[in-house]
């Protein structure tokens, strides 16, 4: 047995299989150890009643209560089941279905399956060949064959006429008889059911061995232990009994009423009621949602929780405590950035790794190191808060055993030291939501001082990540197993690459994009000093590379610094981000300095930005390198030359201010020139439309029409605002760096700084809903003017106009809506795919299967390329080998 | 790990690469001129050891990365329906919504759309290309009609046509009257000076006398005849002519071809005048049905594919396949959801754990289903290994023990 915090009381077993099939009624007799007769459950002066539902025969519960049927205490007894001896019997819901077909199936005289002997002969045949190669198969022939004996009008066998069943969900059967429509009573299903033989069953798609159909008419009901309905006590001292309780008292107060009328002789009709009650009560003890019964509820307000309610939804047995469970050894904090340790590592406040502890072995290597920190003991780290003898099996809880010294001195060989987490360990970290694996990650601790978890900001986008007040989970592994598995797999060197596309999800973003090309400009000549700094940053160990320029004053360029880092027979070209617009080149003949050429790992020309040290830029200059000289040189990379980027803007500083967004009054001018030529274009369309010589788009209507041709010339108007804008604007402020590198922003948000924020839109189309025929007071009815209907000419800079806030707040509005819908749709389609396809895998020959055997694809993917080892989805791409090895035949000789 | 000479790798790379990445080898690398020899060797090596390292790995759980692949994106995909590529005539379906659908496999896409690519004999011309599109939208009198007269107690009423409509639609006034005979409604008769109005007596079997001062008698009726079949396709509710721009052997030339709203593979593809290579639909049943569950495979990933695009998603295609794959190995489209593969597991717990948990045990306890704990949902619940990623691995060692004191005594000592 391996050891799990001392909590083993039995022995462990794992699961083979499950067998399903129906309790019947004498396994319910020969388990129960009660058999309850009265409702009510304590005495007056509080003991349990024998015979009610808090007898002690259902298993020991309190602290030292003594178990009398199995004599443990409630430590180790499992609980027992009692029943409930129903009067008459009742019909379960759910399994009324499979009555239903029974009954429909089978002659209500003698019993048999209303199909002619040799053909239920052949259709055996056929069922048990069909149930064995292709089970689902197998479902639909049960199905059409229960339609043929239902249809059936009189027994092949005994020549009884058969009457149509009426089945009334969830648990009323009537039958159609000549002399008028009949409710059958479960005694009289109960005697048809017990007529039907076992290899008619089983045509019926039943196993008669498992699930004979007379047992789904319940004679006896069994009552679960007490330890699967506890009692709680509240702090008042009263005992508050579960929902399964209350419930099942309720069946026990039926019974007990119809088991009076039948002694005393009472009228049938009383009978009957009371009958029918106790089948409804019984139902909603199975399921308390089910249609057309009348709810259980305690003071007729809260419905209560019963059977099915336990296991059904995301809070149920199933998905809320059997497929995900609560743990221990984990904490949650808020996250802050820090980009001065690894990304492989995430800083665990003290705190937190006083309390997350480690199970550690002691050996005779490690014997030392354990004493010491037991000697610190629970409050003092790096120490210990546990220590679990191997000789005597005990616990010691060192925050009550206070003599560490002595504690510490005890050590020996097998003994296990619950230790503190320390630098080094390896530790899950997460956040949520979890969207795909890279949403958990493994982490080397770092203890750092404060409060809260420290994180390298290049790890944000796996986890999409950002400190505004995010907080993320930490998770500490108990077994060896685990800790390798995860520091094998699961690091985060290990996911710079995503299997979504092919490319690296971990990488630079604004900062880092914003500094590299500030770093890597064509104009940056830096003194010995900043060299000096900026390598420092990035922990460079190693010569200074000759200087660009000698003299006068010795000066690098940022490339050549860049160029320490990159791998020495790197070859690479490519485009950089900047590199569209007016600086667009298509070959390694750029003068713009927009295309990034590398040649045995000097950076010759280019700068780096979003395209070359981004994060979700495949093919990149880190995605190569993270596909070719491997993970962990890529992450170094990451953990050094990314540091100078921040450097970078440490030492230049980079901000935006007023002036970053102002334009000359002259082009403001223009632009309202534009604005004034768009507006009387449209009202040109909207007269046209008035006067009904608009021209309709085929498909459309006049109004459909006007509508389109309106946003395409607004949309229009706010690009060539958007242009004019842009072409007064310095093209190296900072706001433009930002957008041009791709750091933070685009062209949209500096138009709409700049020039104007454009036509606001509510369900794509322009706003027109508020008030009759208008959108506000401020305008006429039935205007439709780009003023009148959400266009906004303002912009940010010099500020909106009370109506164009309105409009622009509207369209916000929607954005925040649509998110919220989307999300939870999103979840729920991604639940869906989850379920139908977590159980494929490829096999060891290559195939997609699923662990149930079928086999889906024989090469996933059709080249059985693991995406995330491809090149943007191409396992071998053979431009990229053309560049990295092509020595063209002129140039060797 | 691949050695050889230049031969050797070239016939090692025909083996083992797929051909797609073969041939471009081939074109690119070896049977270039430029190249030196030694280069060529190493780029072979360098592409074979990158493809063998790129297979994916025995036990890689390519499920759920495909799932988590195309499920991820979706929080960042558009909620609206779009206008079609820049087409203003269309409203389709994208983003979230649309993926949605297709994993439902919905019988029938909310705007059913096809693309009609006509043969050499039609595309360059507008005016057969027009006649085609009106061979193939749907249309009945209702879509001719400009008015509907009666007077309650006569037995006689006008219908009055709409010429401009006529002619859109490239109707007759024959073709009217012809659908009308073959309703039986009565006797019929054109306007003498107008020819697009039309009477009709309506015979006692259409309207009988006794409902003759009933306004509803006819409503029915005027119903009735705007529902009469004229031409067209059933299920394409219009057909618009897209001109296309393209130049072949050097000449620049007008393609024409039809979008429909509506779709009827079918019955378009039996038009003459139709490419029927090139004809496509967004109803991937009719797909199925039509053209087999390849095809309707392929328009599965099509239609993914496209979703993605159009909302500038990047996802690899092989997680897309699978999915196609998944949703059609039976034969038949299976939903992603309870009625499908989720709903069709072998495993009660599995079932159970997804959705309608109660009737899944109930059903499984009645046919004597047994839990094998196959299943990743299984195997989690019962605290067990699942047998995908490195929980494939069955065989293990009991581990090293050495040094003095031994492992065993450890147990014992427990």
């Amino acid at each position: 047995m391996s050891y799990n915090g001392g909590r083993d009381r039995f022995e462990s077993y794992l699961i083979d299989r499950i067998v399903m099939g129906v309790l019947p009624p004498h396994e319910i007799n020969r388990m129960a150890r009660v058999t309850v007769t009265r409702p009510d459950l304590y005495e007056s002066d509080g003991s349990p009643i024998t015979g009610g539902l808090r007898d002690p025969h259902f298993g020991a519960i309190e602290p030292g209560e003594v178990c009398p049927v199995c004599g443990n205490t409630r430590e180790n007894c499992p609980g027992h089941f009692g029943k409930i001896d129903l009067a008459r019997p009742v019909l379960i819901p759910y399994y009324t279905d499979y009555i239903n077909i029974v009954l429909q199936a089978t002659c209500r005289q003698c019993g048999r399956l209303l199909i002619p002997s040799e053909k239920a002969e052949k259709y055996r045949k056929i069922y048990r060949r069909l149930k064995e190669k292709w089970p689902r198969l197998a479902d639909n022939f049960v199905k059409e064959l229960r339609k043929e004996a239902a249809q059936t009008m009189e027994c092949p066998y005994c020549g009884a006429r058969q009457f149509r069943i009426r089945y009334t969900r969830p648990i009323i059967f009537y039958e159609e008889r000549p002399e008028g429509e009949t409710r059958l009573t479960p005694l009289e299903i109960r005697d048809r059911l017990e007529r039907v033989r076992d290899e008619d069953l089983e045509l019926l798609g039943i196993d008669p061995k498992r699930s004979r159909p007379e047992w789904m008419v319940a004679t006896v009901l069994p009552v679960p232990p007490l330890a699967v309905r506890p009692p709680i006590t509240l702090e008042t001292g009263m005992k508050s009994e579960d929902d399964l309780t209350h419930a099942l008292a309720e069946i026990v107060r039926q019974n007990l009423r119809l088991k009076n009328f039948l002694s005393s002789n009472a009228p049938e009709t009383m009978i009957e009621e009371a009958w029918i009650t106790l089948q409804y009560v019984v139902a909603a003890y199975i399921d308390n949602e089910l249609p057309n019964v009348y709810p259980l509820t305690q003071k007729r307000v809260r419905t209560l929780k019963t059977l099915a309610q336990r296991l059904k939804g995301k809070e149920g047995r199933l998905r809320g405590n059997l497929s995900g469970k609560r743990v221990d050894f984990s904490s949650r904090t808020v996250i802050s950035p820090d980009p001065y340790i690894s990304v492989n590592e995430v800083g665990v406040p003290v705190d937190i790794a006083k309390i997350l502890t480690v199970p550690m072995r002691v050996t005779p290597y490690n014997l030392e190191e354990a004493r010491r920190y037991v000697l610190n003991g629970p409050y003092k780290w790096p120490g210990a808060t546990f220590v679990y003898k191997a000789r005597s099996g005990r616990k010691i809880d060192l925050r009550y055993h206070r003599n560490y010294k002595q504690m510490a001195e005890s050590l020996e060989v097998g003994d296990i030291v619950e230790r503190h987490l320390i630098d080094g360990d390896i530790v899950l970290f997460n956040r949520q939501p979890s969207l795909h694996r890279m949403s958990i990650l493994a982490h080397k601790v770092r203890v750092m001082p404060y409060k809260t978890f420290r994180l390298n900001p290049l790890v944000c986008p796996p986890y999409n990540a950002d400190f505004d007040g995010d907080e993320m989970n930490l998770h500490v592994m108990r077994s060896e197993e685990a800790r390798a598995e995860a520091e094998e797999l699961l690091l985060v060197e290990r996911h710079i690459k995503t299997p979504r596309y092919g490319g690296p999800i971990i990488g630079g973003r604004q900062d880092y994009v914003s500094g590299a090309y500030l770093l890597t400009v064509k104009n940056r000549f830096l003194t010995e000093k900043e060299v000096v700094r900026l390598l420092a940053a990035a922990g460079y160990k190693g010569e200074l590379p000759e200087p660009a320029i000698l003299a006068p004053k010795k000066l690098w360029t940022g490339k050549q610094l860049v160029s320490l880092f990159l791998p020495k027979d790197l070859n690479y070209t490519g485009k950089a981000k900047i590199n569209s617009g007016p600086l667009s080149c298509d070959s390694i003949d750029c003068f713009h300095d927009s295309y990034i050429a590398i040649y045995e790992g000097k950076l010759l020309m280019g700068v780096f930005d979003k395209s070359a040290i981004g994060a979700e830029q495949p093919n990149n200059v880190l995605h190569v390198i993270a596909l070719e000289y491997g993970d962990s040189k890529a992450r170094e990379l990451l953990d050094t030359m990314y540091r100078m980027f921040i450097r970078m803007l440490d030492m230049r500083g980079l901000t935006i201010s007023l002036s970053d967004v102002d334009i000359p009054p002259e082009a403001r001018e223009k632009i309202k020139e534009l604005v004034e030529e768009a507006k009387k274009e449209i009202a040109e369309m909207i007269k046209e439309f008035e006067e009904g010589k608009l021209e309709p788009i085929p498909g459309r209507s006049l109004q459909e029409t006007l509508e389109l041709k309106i946003i395409n010339r607004l949309q229009k108007l706010l690009k060539d605002a958007g242009q004019i804008a842009t072409s007064y604007m310095d093209p190296f402020n900072d706001v433009f760096i930002m957008a041009k590198t791709g750091a933070r922003g685009s062209d949209v948000n500096i138009t709409q700084m700049v020039a104007m924020l454009g036509q606001q839109t509510v369900r794509g189309k322009r706003v027109w809903r508020g008030f009759r025929k208008r959108t506000l007071a401020h305008f006429k009815p039935n205007d439709l003017s780009p003023e009148a209907r959400g266009f906004v000419k303002g912009n940010f800079r010099y500020g909106l106009r009370p109506t164009e806030v309105f409009f622009h707040a509207a369209g916000g509005r929607e954005g925040l809506v649509d998110t919220a819908v989307k999300t939870s749709q999103s979840g729920y389609m991604q639940r869906r795919l989850m379920n139908a396809e977590q159980d494929l895998y490829t096999a060891y020959d290559g195939t997609v299967r699923d662990l149930y055997g079928q086999i889906v694809q024989f090469k996933f993917g059709e080249d059985g390329a693991d995406p995330m080892m491809t090149y943007h989805g191409k396992a071998v791409d053979v431009d990229r080998l053309i560049e990295r090895f092509g020595v063209i035949k002129e140039a060797s000789k | 790990m691949f050695e050889g000479d230049l031969k050797k790798l070239v016939e090692m790379a025909k083996k083992i690469l797929p051909t797609s990445i073969y041939q471009e080898l081939e074109e690119k690398v070896i049977n270039s001129e430029k190249l030196t020899e030694e280069s060529k060797e190493k780029i072979l090596r360098e592409a074979l050891r990158q493809y063998v390292l790129s297979l994916s790995q025995p036990g890689e759980p390519v499920g759920v990365v495909g799932a988590q692949s195309i499920g991820e994106p979706g929080t960042q995909m558009t909620l609206r329906t779009f206008h079609y590529a820049g087409l203003m005539e269309f409203d389709v379906t994208l983003g979230l919504p649309r993926l949605i659908e297709i994993v439902d496999a919905r019988r029938e896409p909310s705007t059913p759309i096809m693309k009609v690519y006509l043969d050499e004999k039609h595309k360059y011309d507008k005016e057969k290309a027009q006649e085609i599109a009106r061979k193939l939208e749907y249309t009945t009198i209702g879509k001719v009609l400009d008015d509907f007269e009666y007077f309650l107690g006569d037995n006689v009423v006008t219908l009055k046509l709409d010429p401009e409509q006529m002619e859109d639609k490239g109707v007759t006034v024959e073709k009217v009257i012809e659908a009308l005979k073959r309703a039986k409604l009565g006797e019929i008769q054109v306007d003498e000076e107008d020819p697009n109005t039309i009477y009709i007596t309506l015979s006692e079997r259409v309207l009988p006398p006794e409902y003759m001062y009933h306004v509803s008698a006819y409503k029915d009726i005027e119903n009735k005849i705007k529902k009469l079949y004229l031409k067209g396709i059933k299920g394409i509710k219009r057909a618009i002519i897209q001109a296309e721009e393209k130049e072949v052997d050097g000449k620049k030339v007008t393609e024409y071809m039809i979008m429909t709203e509506g779709s009827n593979l079918a019955e378009v593809l039996r038009i003459k005048g139709v490419d029927h290579k090139k004809v496509r639909t967004n109803n991937i049943h009719e797909i199925a049905s039509v053209l087999g569950i390849e095809a309707a495979r392929n328009a599965i990933i099509e239609e993914i594919k496209e979703v993605l695009q159009s909302s500038g998603l990047d996802v690899d295609i092989r997680h897309v396949m699978l999915i196609a794959d998944l949703m059609t190995v039976t034969g038949k489209i299976k939903q992603i959801g309870r009625l499908g593969i989720a709903g069709q597991k072998p495993s009660v717990l599995a079932r159970a754990a997804f959705e309608i948990t109660a009737k899944q045990l109930f059903d499984a306890a009645v046919k004597g289903e047994e839990e094998r704990f196959l299943g990743v949902t299984e195997t989690i619940i019962a605290g067990l290994v699942p047998r995908v990623g490195t929980g494939i691995v069955l065989l293990t060692s009991p581990g090293i023990t050495s040094v003095g004191d031994s492992g065993e005594n450890q147990e014992e000592e427990k």
